[in-house]
This record gives structure tokens, sequence and C-alpha cells, in this order.
């Protein structure tokens, strides 16, 4: 068996990727939001997991997935989205289609599920996703849905997400198609002027709770956080709300729109993730609000939050100065938030890369890197490994699927994906962030890892300072 | 009842408990995954391989996170990354182009392709696109394997099996030649510390064995020195190939011995290999049989070493047997992994009043019934069982213990007693892949586990705090 050259050199970025992989000051031109390449193994997942992740947090809604069992079950109780009250999300309900429902369709079987559910587990409403298989043995969702409904008495919404649809972002718009259907039909009255949705915000380890309280104590009311800590009726209501501050914008940017469309919300893109972008999203909703009041406790608010966290970021900024970091995330709006906040510990970023980020996020993430930096659109796992290597990487953020690469490599990890369990938004967050980063790149581990060994291609194991 | 933590599924969407008949058509929770899951284990078990899923990215997505979770190693698996178009048209130009990128990335020594609900449901024609790839890579291209599992029949277990038949049907050659002291291990879905521990009893009687798979390396794997695309280990297609060259094969798994269409009643078949179908060798019984074979594969008795284990495992229950009397468990897995742990539990004189698979076994109850002491008495064995129907089960029968994965956890959480994880996914505890549940070895492992989490209540529930059981 000849043994083939497997150092990160050798590794071919895909001809048909080429123009995906981009480095600052090369003069290239760069491409975005494309299919993915067959065979690139992608960390990209589907349509269907885009609208399950999506809708996923909304705790009083019935969630059924229309298929057979895999969609279903890899993703229950995948989300650290919390919630203050109701559990029913937290179930992974499937109709579980055997092989006679796919020869001979597979409505009875979703229509049966979904009276028994609904009468036993009393829900607000439900939501019904296709899965490939549905989509292709032609099962009439929509009629099935609308029987239920009838029957129950509530809302039953067909979620058109057949994985081969698209990648998560076209899920994304699915999703928000569906929850899209319940807006408006609830009262509104009781809603301040000085009001807020937060949109793409999914309550993971507790954030929109956080994030809340800040616009709660500056005098901004929240209507709903779509769809961290969900509630159908929120939704319901939500286009009472004066304006849409919407931070996940790959998956709710379609929401927004709508809103604006039929409700003449207007929408603003935010981050609450680090020092900056927190305080720029409460002094953009401040400003659109044009109060005097509200921007005084905005700034009151930020002095305050800044003065307790920032002092006790000192210590690990000091420690963290100088590491390189690498980013793979979803949405590229996170991606330039992190670049931010890495910055602000003294690291620099020397990859970056997001799944689902369009052009103009691109530009913005471009603007902000320093030259030199690669940056890749639907990346894959030696692609990533490559650049890591070459760029001699200390730390990488990413979710599951990029934390073995990085620890393989020898490097640092930071869990910044939906499974996480520690909050990082807001001025709090940072200090979580900071806390995570540097327990990883300044464990002692390292010292066994033989990470330079294997950047030098040496067959020394001298361990590396991390 | 801890109304505190209620499970998910005991509550409704305003945190009360259901009233009303329990849902019995959809399933809540599943205790199964799908079949290309067990494929891409298989595939990951091969020297070289890469396991490419013909169908929507999402499924090679999953299936990557669900693994990656449990053995916190790279898992790299491809897909055709079907479209719109090609669910309409075919997978044939994606699946060419797809693997095309895979050996242009990864130079892989073997692809293994399996398919997916939606390129069956299409039924694009596996054979005539391998064909094309070979007519086209005439020779100079890695053999591709094929493996059909779509997601609505059976489950990861039987997607499993169905590739180690696959792969043997494709690889191992008819010969009438006798390799000695060549045997083959199937091993059912088990840890990589479990593999390695049958490949060391293997050694010690002298045998060497070709394990299909083999991913205790590829799925547990040092920190590397070198950068490697595909992680090093795992059985080679030559070691495939001589597999018809056995002695015997030991396959693994109850579920297996009733299967004419196994892989090594394939071998048996058409190569005449001796087939000795086994239990996972868990508990005393369970592992002497296996001892047993491995001494009629090498005509060896077997060595001191594994009577001094024996011994010693036997002397551990005695010591702990009054701990564990009377007790009742819930055991739920892959239908292999139940049968043997209950067994294991019937010999120390634990009920295992909750048996349950999600798969849709024939004959489950009675292979229970089997490995279970003839006293036993009722048991209620759940096959095509999902997460709800064992919490409805156990909140009525109230057993001690949870055996299984860490899917068991709210349930264990709201009954307020021990899980002790065991199987697959194990997602809330570092070091799944190196739980070892087979051999005299494997088993004393477990049963200081089970023992353990017994005393843990029995002192943390005293009025006393007592340090001395």
């Amino acid at each position: 068996m000849p043994t083939v050259d497997q150092s990160p050199a050798s590794i071919q970025v895909l001809t048909d990727r080429e123009d995906q992989v981009w480095t600052k000051g090369s003069g290239k031109q760069f491409a975005c939001d494309r299919k993915s390449t067959a065979g690139s193994v992608t960390q990209r997942a589907c349509a269907f997991c885009g609208s399950r992740v999506v809708l996923y947090p909304i705790a009083d809604a019935l969630h059924i997935v229309h298929g057979p069992i895999g969609c279903a079950v890899y993703n229950w109780d995948i989300r650290g989205a919390q919630s203050s009250g109701p559990q029913l999300h937290r179930n992974s309900f499937s109709t579980d289609l055997a092989e006679k429902e796919v020869v001979f369709g597979g409505e009875k079987k979703l229509q049966a599920s979904l009276l028994e559910l609904i009468r036993y587990y009393r829900p607000k409403a439900a939501f019904v996703y296709s899965t490939c298989i549905v989509g292709l043995i032609g099962d009439d969702v929509e009629a099935v849905c609308k029987t239920v409904s009838r029957e129950t008495g509530i809302d039953v919404i067909p979620v058109d997400s057949p994985g081969f649809k698209g990648t998560k972002k076209t899920g994304y718009e699915a999703a928000c198609k569906a929850a899209y259907r319940l807006v408006g039909t609830g009262d509104t009255s009781g809603i301040s002027r000085y009001s807020i949705n937060l949109l793409g915000e999914f309550n993971i380890a507790g954030e929109a709770w956080l994030i809340r309280r800040y616009f709660e104590q500056i005098g901004i009311q929240v209507v709903s956080t779509i769809t961290g800590d969900g509630r159908v009726d929120d939704l319901r209501r939500c286009h009472g709300a004066s304006l849409n501050l919407v931070q996940c914008s790959g998956s709710m940017t379609h929401l927004a729109q709508l809103l604006e469309r039929d409700h003449q919300i207007p929408s603003h893109r935010v981050s609450f993730f680090g020092f900056e972008d927190t305080a720029r999203a409460l002094y953009a909703a401040a400003e659109f609000f044009g109060d005097p009041e509200i921007m005084r406790k905005a700034q009151e608010l930020v002095r305050s939050e800044i003065a307790t966290y920032a002092p006790q970021l000192k210590a690990y900024k000091q420690r963290l100065k100088g590491k390189k970091a690498a980013l793979y995330v979803g949405g590229a709006f996170k991606a330039f938030s992190l670049v931010l906040a890495l910055r602000s510990l003294g690291m620099q970023t020397v990859l970056a890369g997001t799944q689902t980020g369009n052009a103009e996020d691109y530009e913005q993430l471009k603007a902000i890197c320093d030259p030199g930096t690669v940056i890749v659109d639907d990346s894959n796992p030696l692609e990533l490994a490559k650049f890591v290597l070459e760029k001699d990487v200390d730390l990488f953020i990413g979710g599951v699927k990029e934390r073995p690469i990085a620890y393989k490599l020898g490097v640092a990890f930071c869990d910044h994906n939906h499974e996480r369990k520690i909050p990082l938004a807001g001025f709090e967050g940072m200090l979580h962030f900071a806390r995570e980063v540097a327990e990883s790149a300044l464990s002692p581990v390292w010292q066994f890892a033989p990470r330079r060994a294997m950047r030098h291609h040496q067959l020394s194991t001298n361990g590396g300072e991390a | 009842m801890n109304t505190v933590h209620l499970s998910p599924d005991l509550r409704t969407a305003s945190g009360e408990l259901p009233e009303g008949d329990v849902p019995e058509i959809a399933t809540r929770n599943a205790c199964k995954l799908c079949s290309p899951l067990g494929a891409a284990l298989v595939f990951k078990g091969i020297r070289g391989c890469l396991p490419f899923l013909h169908g929507s990215q999402g499924c090679a997505t999953y299936i990557r996170r669900y693994l990656i979770s449990h053995f916190r190693e790279p898992v790299d698996i491809a897909s055709s990354s079907f479209t719109e178009d090609d669910a309409i048209f075919g997978g044939a130009r994606n699946f060419a182009a797809g693997v095309d990128n895979v050996i242009r990335q990864y130079q892989p020594e073997l692809i293994g392709v399996a398919t997916t609900c939606l390129s069956e449901t299409i039924g694009d024609h596996m054979l005539g696109m391998i064909k094309t790839y070979q007519d086209k890579h005439a020779g100079d291209g890695p053999p591709l394997v094929h493996v059909s599992t779509p997601a609505y029949t059976g489950t990861h277990s039987d997607g499993y099996y169905a590739t180690l038949l696959a792969v043997v049907r494709q690889f191992a050659q008819r010969t009438s030649l006798r390799l000695p002291h060549r045997v083959n291990v199937l091993p059912a879905i088990m840890s990589c510390e479990d593999l390695r521990h049958l490949r060391e009893c293997c050694e010690a009687y002298g045998l060497s064995a070709t394990m299909l798979p083999d991913y205790n390396s590829t799925l547990e794997g040092g920190s590397w020195d070198a950068y490697h695309w595909i992680p090093p280990g795992g059985t080679s297609l030559d070691e495939i190939g001589e597999m018809g060259a056995a002695c015997a094969t030991l396959e693994i798994g109850h579920t297996q011995a009733a299967n004419s269409q196994s892989a090594a009643a394939w071998l048996q078949q058409t190569t005449g290999v001796q087939r000795l179908a086994l239990g996972w060798p868990l508990g005393i019984c369970l592992a002497d049989h296996f001892f047993t074979a491995l001494s009629i594969a090498s005509g060896r008795t077997m060595p001191r070493r594994f009577a001094e284990e024996r011994a010693r495992l036997v002397d551990a229950y005695v010591d702990a047997h009054k701990y564990v009397a009377g007790k009742t468990a819930a055991v739920f897995g892959e239908p292999d992994l139940v049968v043997a742990v209950a067994s294991f539990l019937s010999e120390i004189g634990i009920k295992p009043v909750i048996c349950a698979t999600g798969s849709k076994q024939k004959q489950w109850k009675e292979l229970i019934r089997e490995a279970l002491a003839s006293d036993i008495g009722e048991f209620t064995a759940l096959s095509g069982a999902d997460h709800a129907k064992i919490a409805t089960a156990a909140r009525e029968l109230k057993p001690d213990l949870l055996i299984g994965s860490s899917k068991g956890y709210p349930l264990a959480r709201e009954l307020d007693i021990p899980l002790v994880r065991l199987g697959f996914p194990i997602h809330d505890r570092i070091g799944s892949q190196r739980l070892l549940t087979v051999g005299y070895r494997g088993t004393l492992e477990l049963f200081d586990r089970v023992v353990n989490a017994l005393l843990e209540v029995k002192q943390s529930t005293s009025t006393s705090g007592y340090s001395y059981l």
C-alpha cells in the first residue's frame, strides 16, 4: 500500500470550491451562497435541519417530524434553548414512517398521530415538518393539517422542509413562513410604543432572559423573543411591536421582511456578542425611539455593566494576548462579532468562515479582518485542518463537528454553537467567553500534545506551548 | 413521583400531567437511530475507508454529529448533497461528482456507499452508477462497496449488520484454503475497548483475528503527531479478502444467530468457514460461551489469566450479591446488547423487569426469556419501543435502576433512580468509547458500576450518611 503524502500543504482545495476560499489582500474574487459541492464533506446540514432548529424553542407548540425516524431522532433535545415554562418542545415526535407508508402514503398515519398527540399534550399550535420522503411520495400535508386543525381547534401548520430543497438557509425560510402563519392573529392591546421583538434569539443557556432584562431596564418592552423561550401567543401578537431587532440574521431575515411588508415594522440587524456589539444594539434601539430618557438609561446601563466586567476581562486579556484564532460558525454576522470580541481579548483571527453567509455578510467580515486572514465559505474538515495547521492557530471556535478537528491538532476549542450550555451573550457573556477561551487555551494538557511536532513535520514529540 | 423533574413526555403544553389515552401511533422519543448510521459505523472500521451517503447532505451531517458527540473523534462522512433537481432526475450526476471529489481530497482505499431514504425512494440505480464509475476509473480508483440502507426499514442495528454482509460478500474471496489460527470476529455495535479486548482474547488463544468492523483506533485514536486525512487503523481490504480462508467466524449477537442472511452465514455457505454464533459475551454464562468458542477455534484450553479473571468475577458476585438482591432494572438499547444485559442481571439476582429495544425484533420476547433464569417470573419485553413507552412501563413497575444510553437520563431524573450508562449513544459523559462490557473483565467492570450505583442510592438516602456499608 503506497503511503500518500498527508501533510497539510498537500491538501488541495477542490476545484469547484476555489473561489470560496479567499485570503485578504490576495485580490481574488470570492464566491458564496452556493449549493454545497458533492463529496466535499460540508459542515452544513439540510433544509429540514434549518427549519427544525429555528422553530425548536417554541415551547408550547407540538413539533412533529413527518418522515422516517432518522430526521427526528438526531435533533431530539439537542438545542441548549431554555424555556421558562413548558418543556413540550424537548420531545421528539415522529410519524416514523415504515416502508408500507412510503409505498402507500403517510397521510393517514400523520393525521392519526397529530390527533392523538394534540389530545394528549394540548399544545397551543402544532408544526408539521416534511422530510425528503414526504416531498417525494406526495403526501398532502397541507390538507391533513387543515383537517386536524378543524377537528382540534388549534393551528396545525405545515413546514415545507424536505432536506433536498437546500441547505439550512432554505429551511430557515420555510420556518419563517410557517411561524408567520401565526403572526397577526393575536391581540396587541397593552403594547408600549417603545417596544421591540428580538428575532433570531434562541435563548441558548438563558441568553434571551439576559437581553430582555437589558431592554426592560432601559424602558423598552420586549414583545417577543423569536423563538427563544417562545410561545405561540407571543408570535400571534408580535406584529404589535414597533421595531424588530434581528440577531441571527441568516435564520430570521425572512420573517423580519414579512413583518415589514405587512405590518410596516422596520428591522435592524444587531448582535449581542461582545461589549461593542451589545452596546451598539442597545444604542440603536434607543436611537430609533428617539427618547432621550431611554438613551440616558442605555448609556447608564452600558457604563455600569462595562465597569463591572471590564476589569475581570483584563486578567484574561493579559494571558491570551497574541494568540491566533480560527472560527467557523453558522452565520456570518456571528463571525463578525467574534472577530471583534477576540480582538478585544488581544487575539487575532487568522481564519474565519461560515456555513451560510451571504455576500453582504462577507463584505463586512472581510472589512474587519486583518490582511492575510483566510476566509472560507461552506468549508470542510480537510480545508479547516489545512488552514489551522498552516496558520498555526491556537484556538478554534465552532460547534461539535469542528471540535475534534481542533483537539486532534492540539488546538484549544470554544463551542459557540446552539448546543452549548454556557451563555455567551451580553456583557456578562463576554466574561464567560473569555473564561471559556482561557480555560482551554491555557490548559496544561497541551504540553503533552505533539502539536508542534506535527507542524514542523518532525518525529520528535516535544510538546509545544499552547 | 418527583413532579419537579417530570420528563418532557409527561407534561402538557401548560406543564400539567396529560390525561386520556396515551399516544400509540406516533413515535415519541425514539429508542433507535436510522440504518445509514449503522452503515457508517462499519465503514469507519475499515482501513482507509470513507463513508459516503447517497442522499441529502443533512443525513451525513446529523450522523457525523451524533457519532462525534459519542466517540469524540473526527468523523468525516461524505454526501452526494442532493438538490431538488437530483431528487427529480436522479442522483447519478451528483454521485459521480461526489465520488470524484472524495477521491481527490481523501485518496481513500475504499468508499463505502450507503443509500438513504431519498435515493432509495426515487429508485436510483446504484449498481449502474457504480458500474459507470468502474468503467471510468478502470482500475485506478479505489473500490466502492454499496449497501442499501433506507431509514424506513429497520434501525441502525439492521444497517450495521446489512453492511457487514455487503462488505464480506464483495471482498471475501471464495476459497477452500484454510489459514491456520485465523478467525473472523464479527462484533455487535460495541465500544472501542470492547473491540480491543475481543482481539486480545483471540490472541491469548494463539488466534489472529480479522475483526469486521474494527473502529477501535479510528474512533478512539491518540493525539496526532502527524496529520491524517482518514484516521489510521481499521481492518484492511486484504484482511477482509482472506476472511473466506479463516478457520471459524465468531459472530456476536443473539439476533444474528437466527439470521440465515448474516455475514457469518454467508461465509459458511460459500466458503465453508465454521460459523460460531455467540451472544454478546457479557455475564459469566455468555462469556463462557465465548471462551469455549475460542477453545474450539484454537484447539487450546483456557489460558490461566482468563481462568483467574473468571474466578475473581465469581468472587465479586459473591462479595456483593446481597447489595443487589431483589433489585429490579429497566434495560434498553440495541437488541443484542439488551439480551446480554438481561442475562447478566439475572445471574446476579437483579430482575430486569423491563427489557426494551427500538428494533422491531421477531421473537424478541423469546430471546429475552431464554437469556433469563427460569424462575425470573413476569417481565416486560418491548420491541419496537420508544422512550415514552419505556417511561410508561417504568412509571408503573418502578425499577431500582436503568441501564442504557444517555437518552434514558430524563427518566432516571424523574424517577430519581441511577442510570448506568451503556451502549450508544452516550452524549453526557466522557469515556463512552472505553466502557468495557465483554469477557470476564468487562462483566466485572459493569458489575462494579451496577453495584456501586445501588450502594450510592442506599448511602445517599440513609438518614445517617454511613461511610461504612
